[in-house]
């Protein structure tokens, strides 16, 4: 609800005929109505920080830098400068500040205010920086003519203005004066000196609460109702505020002023507040401000009782103590080289590595020593720390970003000197032909470069004649193969065959979501006998089993996996042989048996299909299921409770945070674009097994597998098809399809964070986009459920989707309900899958991009997700007749299935 | 259709110490061989020759020779008096050469850009490693070599504005602002190209900026087109041509040099191999502004202006069809 009487509910942007506004550093940023919130750094103002102060009066620069990339490095998004004070040179220090940002590419990424009250200093600032910047402020304050000529002066420059409610009279201070103000500044502005009106940003003035003063009581109040009506009445315009000046009663008691910090931006922002100068490190989160707290500050902020101020007060007393200010500590910027390298290779800073790694470089005989020497050393520190579970997978990636940092640095003087450098040993990796799936893969990957192997990495989509070409060519010491989907588990298969035929006997590494050791001992291990296959868990293994496997313990190792493999075999048998399974007449004889009856089938909202283009993705955000990115990450625990877990708490928390603000990132910026297209058609089951749908064009059927698994209790043998009325029962049912994707566009980014070495990034990347398709998949289904379809009304909580408590059932083909893969070809093609969405699959029947997700819809009550488990030659043989395959292909696709 | 390089071309006339002072400044003290620009003056029929054969070759735009026309540039050699001659007399000679184009077809009209180049100074980054607070120029100084070389050209004939090879936004800024307030005191309305150099493969500005926030720096200004030249050849100049179609509210320009120079400090792309990637680009429809820089010739531009001219006719045909 919005506090303005004239409004309802939290502001919603509705200028879109009007361009963004843009700003740039080194970097753009990108102001749009998904950004929610602009946190402008406060500390480089000599009004604010008393610190800064000193620094640029003591001409102590170096410092003064530092706390802005402390605020940058903490998040913030602009960087506000001011060097008003009658003790210091505004201008020349200004002039000297921003200079010296100009040679820090971590600090001039993000845009500068330039904040002055002096137009000479403003113009000074202007002239200094390269980027589109903010001018902090103009007013009306000397007068009209004044305010043109400046405004007019600015645009030259290319800047954005801040415009403080001020005229000839004085500060605006009422709600009324602050809308006449800021109306009458935008007039001018925007018919008399074309400025761009999205350029513009209003500054209403935080004034002090809680003073005791009967007429500060709606000093806030009035902010939140004027910021709303600038918003709905001035086109394209932002509001932003100094948000501490609203707190400067409780100096000294961080705990109400942090609390009055949110609370004010809480109310300010749900009313079109979208930029503000904060300290980050002086803000409470709303939801954890004690409720009484809490309380007490609202009745102060919104003017809600007479007595407001007095309880406030008498409060505060009873709170007080622990500031959150969180501190960058750099004392270990006073240690020896090789304890700085190793604590920025542990911590992950890139802030000071080259001019370290230059350091050492300048230390040694030949540049290649400094990787052998000081960054080995740290990495090594790396490695016992990961082996030993002090350290997790994320902060390893970032341990590897700085490594990388420190060796593109040294590249050029490495090639220069010409003599090579000695690694641990070769890997190349690679996703086998047909799949695209590569963030496990490029996670070995980093952790293995960690530990200094020489990664050769061939991407996705490989054929295994360039994987072995590529092996012989750089005489690799061992081969890692990774995969997804079912259909690669043979083409590793087919893998190791051809390494055998060419007589290899380098290690084979196995890994991936659907591989297993099972899989590998009995499927694998025996067609490749000179060299040994091993089947690799997870990223943090592929270290041991690497090292192990390069070391001279390698023949009692080799010996152990043998025995091992040889026992998983002998087991494998054993329960093959406890299992017995039915014929597929007799499973299809005891098959799920619905009661079919008209009240259980709803007649659609849409037959046939509908496509979603650019699909928002902050809706989506909200539908992300977070246990499984935390998977991704090696950090097994379930979301929330990983946030508050003893051990992963804390780094998952990072991770976590790193998630948020990526994501922030991916929606304010459209690095991905979301895409899907849904249809729903009428259907009934034919032959048991199989589903014809009718389309406009005719019928399509898609062919189902059945669970031929004999049961001790009493349970059915299921098949999808089981969930759909048959065409006997003289009642019209309905099956949907789907495919979303949420990674369209996602290789330029991507390419990006290459660029720049940071597998963090990219991996981050990848499992956002991820869970984003996800995400959609959910939504989607939901909306089917209750628009698309219609048979649902109830809204369902977050939670109760995660865990799939609702009617209705969604599997994709090629997972455990329907295992085959080639039934995938036929949804895409009834739902024109390709053209709708740029999803496309690949010969083994992966989607492209990775982050999509494809399946059917399935709305009977009875509906349910269930594995097909180990099938049949019979139902081998009945599928190849009915689909048009030969036994030996349908064999090939369901091996995964077979014994 | 842009045209191509003019130092290639010059190269090609073997020219001596006398051809750099014939007629204006035979007793400078300095030696003057090199600085072409004041080859408008000296030889101006040896640059019109250069621009016609260009305009032959299909070039809708020529650029004028006044890269390096500013008193900041021409301080090197002791000439900056002769800064606004160059601009002005640059201007004329390649206003001859157009009109005497146009006069021919008067259905193929052809247009001068006035060059305006970065000069040898830079207002972001300091020349002394060990002071980064250092700078050897000033925005103002900038700005007054801005406003003398933007007059001459306007004065000269000039139909366009041409900020080429821009690495530092900085400089780009103080020439947009000249620019400005020299359109605002004759009372002109010149169109503005703006063309950036990305210098490696990191994708930025010498002075660090990616190619959207060089976009956002300059986009204040009101331009006819954006666009990205020199540096590196077509090929690694794409994604950031992509970044500027797809951000940019204005035209995108590519003029690119013939590749990357090899050894021996030639230029090896052909007019075959860099028309093939130019066509690329107008599959694409990357840009609306194409030419060349170092290295390529009037042959290149041949090839180019080929394709350009069969993209038209496509483009009409559909708006037809």
């Amino acid at each position: 609800m919005s506090l303005h009487p004239d409004y309802k509910g939290k502001y919603e942007y509705k200028w879109h005929h009007l361009p963004y506004l843009h700003l740039s550093g080194l970097e753009p940023l990108i102001i749009t109505p998904e950004s929610n919130f602009v946190n402008v750094g406060e500390r480089t103002n000599v009004a604010g920080s008393r610190k800064f102060l000193r620094l640029i009066k003591d001409e102590q620069f170096e410092e003064a830098l530092d706390i802005a990339r402390d605020q940058v490095e903490g998040g913030a998004q602009i960087i506000d400068i001011n060097m008003d004070d009658g003790l210091i040179d505004g201008k020349s220090s200004m002039v000297k500040f921003l200079n010296l940002i100009a040679a820090e590419p971590d600090i001039a990424r993000v845009p500068v205010m330039i904040d002055s009250s002096k137009w000479e200093i403003i113009e000074a600032g202007l002239q200094c920086v390269q980027g589109k910047s903010v001018v902090n402020s103009i007013s009306l304050k000397e007068g009209e003519e004044k305010f043109i000529e400046q405004a007019k002066k600015i645009k030259q420059y290319g800047a954005a203005i801040i415009v403080m409610a001020f005229d000839e009279e004085g500060q605006a201070d009422t709600y009324e004066k602050r809308i006449q103000m800021c109306e009458r500044s935008y007039r001018i502005l925007v018919d008399k000196v074309k400025f761009p009106p999205q350029d513009i940003i209003f500054d209403p003035n935080v004034f002090p609460v809680a003073t005791g003063m009967d007429e500060h009581r709606k000093n806030a109040l009035d902010f939140f109702l004027a910021t709303r009506w600038i918003r709905e009445n001035l086109p394209g315009a932002h509001v932003s505020g100094g948000i501490s000046n609203v707190s400067f009663s409780f100096r000294g008691n961080d705990v109400v002023r942090e609390a009055m910090h949110s609370a004010f931006l809480y109310h300010a922002i749900n009313e079109g507040l979208d930029m503000g100068i904060v300290n980050p490190n002086m803000l409470e989160v709303y939801d954890d401000i004690p409720k009484d707290l809490l309380e007490h500050v609202e009745d102060v902020l919104l003017d809600r009782r007479d007595d407001a101020t007095e309880r406030l007060l008498a409060f505060a007393e009873t709170v007080s103590g622990d500031a959150k200010e969180k501190k960058v500590d750099h004392e270990w910027r006073n240690q020896s080289l090789q304890e700085r390298i190793t604590h920025a290779l542990v911590k992950g800073i890139t802030e000071f590595i080259d001019e370290d790694v230059e350091e050492a470089r300048q230390s040694v005989e030949k540049p290649i020593q400094v990787i052998e020497g000081h960054l080995m050393n740290g990495m090594n520190v790396v490695g016992d720390l990961f082996g030993s579970g002090k350290m997790f997978l994320p902060q390893v990636v970032k341990s590897a970003r700085v490594m990388k940092k420190a060796v593109a640095y040294l590249l050029p003087y490495i090639e220069a000197d010409k003599s090579g450098g000695q690694s641990n040993g070769k890997i190349l990796l690679a996703t086998v032909k047909g799949d695209v799936h590569d963030i496990g893969k490029n996670i070995v990957g980093v952790v293995l470069g960690c530990n200094n192997y020489e990664i050769i990495d061939l991407g996705v989509m490989v054929p295994a004649d360039k994987i072995l070409d590529e092996a012989q060519k750089h005489n690799v010491d061992v081969i890692g193969l990774s995969g997804l989907i079912t259909p690669s588990l043979d083409e590793m298969v087919h893998v190791a065959k051809e390494m055998e035929k060419l007589g290899m006997d380098i290690p084979l590494l196995i890994g991936g979501a659907t591989t297993s050791k099972v899989h590998t001992a009995v499927k694998i291990d025996q067609n490749y006998t000179k060299g040994q296959t091993v089947y690799v868990l997870d990223a943090s293994r592929s270290v041991t089993v690497v090292g192990s496997l390069l070391s001279k313990e390698k023949d009692n190792f080799v010996s152990d996996v043998r025995a091992d493999y040889k026992k998983v075999r002998e087991n494998y048998a054993k329960k093959k042989d406890f299992k017995s399974y039915l014929t597929l007449d007799e499973a299809r004889a005891n098959k799920y048996k619905i009661n079919w009856i008209p009240e259980d089938i709803t007649q659609p909202n849409l037959i046939g299909t509908k496509v979603f283009e650019d699909y928002s993705l902050s809706e989506l955000r909200d539908y992300i299921d977070w246990t499984p990115f935390f998977y991704t990450w090696e950090l097994r625990k379930k979301y929330p409770e990983i946030l508050s877990d003893e051990q992963l708490g804390a780094e998952a928390t990072k991770l976590f945070n790193d998630a948020q603000q990526m994501l922030d990132q991916i929606i304010a910026e459209k690095w991905i674009e979301a895409r899907a297209v849904i249809g729903i058609w009428p259907a009934n089951t034919i032959n048991d097994d199989d589903i014809e749908i009718q389309l406009e064009r005719g019928t399509h059927v898609t062919y189902g597998m059945r669970q031929q698994l004999k049961k001790s209790d009493a349970a059915d043998n299921i098949c999808l098809s089981d969930f759909v009325a048959p065409k006997d029962s003289g009642l019209q049912d309905f099956i949907g399809g789907f495919v979303v994707t949420a990674g369209i566009g996602i290789e330029k980014k991507l390419a990006e964070f290459e660029a720049d070495h940071d597998d963090y990034k990219s991996i981050m990347l990848k499992a956002l986009a991820d869970r984003l398709a996800e995400a959609f998949a959910e939504r989607m289904h939901e909306r089917v459920r209750q628009e698309f379809w219609g048979y649902e009304s109830t809204n369902y909580s977050k939670d109760d989707l995660i865990k799939e408590q609702y009617r209705g059932i969604r599997p994709a083909p090629g997972y455990p309900a329907n295992p085959d893969h080639t039934e995938k070809p036929g949804l895409f093609e009834i739902l024109d899958a390709t053209n709708a969405t740029g999803v496309s699959l690949t010969e083994s029947f992966a989607m492209q991009p990775a982050a999509s997700v494809s399946g059917w819809y399935f709305a009977h009550p009875a509906a349910k997700y269930f594995g097909v488990g180990k099938i049949q030659m019979d139902q081998v043989e009945s599928l190849a007749k009915r689909k048009g395959y030969s036994v030996e292909e349908m064999s090939k696709w369901l091996s995964p299935n077979l014994d | 259709m842009l045209d191509g390089a003019m130092g290639t071309m010059i190269q090609r006339y073997k020219l001596t110490e006398e051809d750099f002072r014939a007629g204006w400044f035979e007793d400078h003290p300095s030696p003057l061989k090199g600085n072409n620009d004041l080859l408008v003056l000296t030889r101006p029929e040896i640059i019109r020759e250069i621009h016609e054969a260009y305009l032959e070759a299909g070039a809708d735009i020529i650029e004028t020779n006044t890269f390096s026309g500013t008193t900041i540039a021409q301080a090197d050699y002791g000439l900056q008096k002769a800064a606004y001659d160059i601009n002005y007399y640059g201007a004329k000679v390649a206003r001859e050469a157009c009109d005497k184009f146009t006069a021919q077809d008067p259905s193929k009209p052809r247009f001068v850009a006035g060059s305006i180049g970065p000069t040898n100074m830079t207002l972001s980054i300091s020349p002394d490693v060990n002071d980064p607070g250092y700078r050897a120029i000033t925005f103002d100084q900038l700005v007054t070599a801005y406003k003398e070389q933007t007059k001459g050209l306007i004065e000269g004939g000039s139909d366009i504005l041409l900020v080429e090879t821009v690495f530092d936004t900085l400089n780009a800024k103080a020439a947009l602002f000249a620019i400005n307030e020299v359109q605002e005191e004759l009372g002109t309305d010149l169109p503005i190209m703006v063309s950036g150099t990305i210098t490696d493969a990191s994708g930025r500005t010498l002075s660090g900026q990616t190619a959207e926030a060089f976009l956002i720096s300059v986009e204040h200004a009101n331009l006819l087109s954006i666009g990205l030249n020199c540096a590196l050849g077509a090929n690694a100049l794409r994604p950031y041509l992509q970044v500027l179609k797809n951000k940019a509210p204005f035209f995108v320009s590519a003029h690119p040099n013939a590749g990357l120079p090899n050894e021996m400090g030639e230029y090896d792309e052909t007019p075959d191999i860099m028309g093939k990637q130019i066509k690329n680009f107008l599959d694409e429809g990357l840009v609306n502004i194409v030419g060349g820089c170092c290295g390529t010739t009037p042959e290149h531009i041949r090839a180019m202006a080929e394709l350009v001219s069969e993209k038209n006719k496509e483009h009409r045909s559909q708006i037809t069809d």
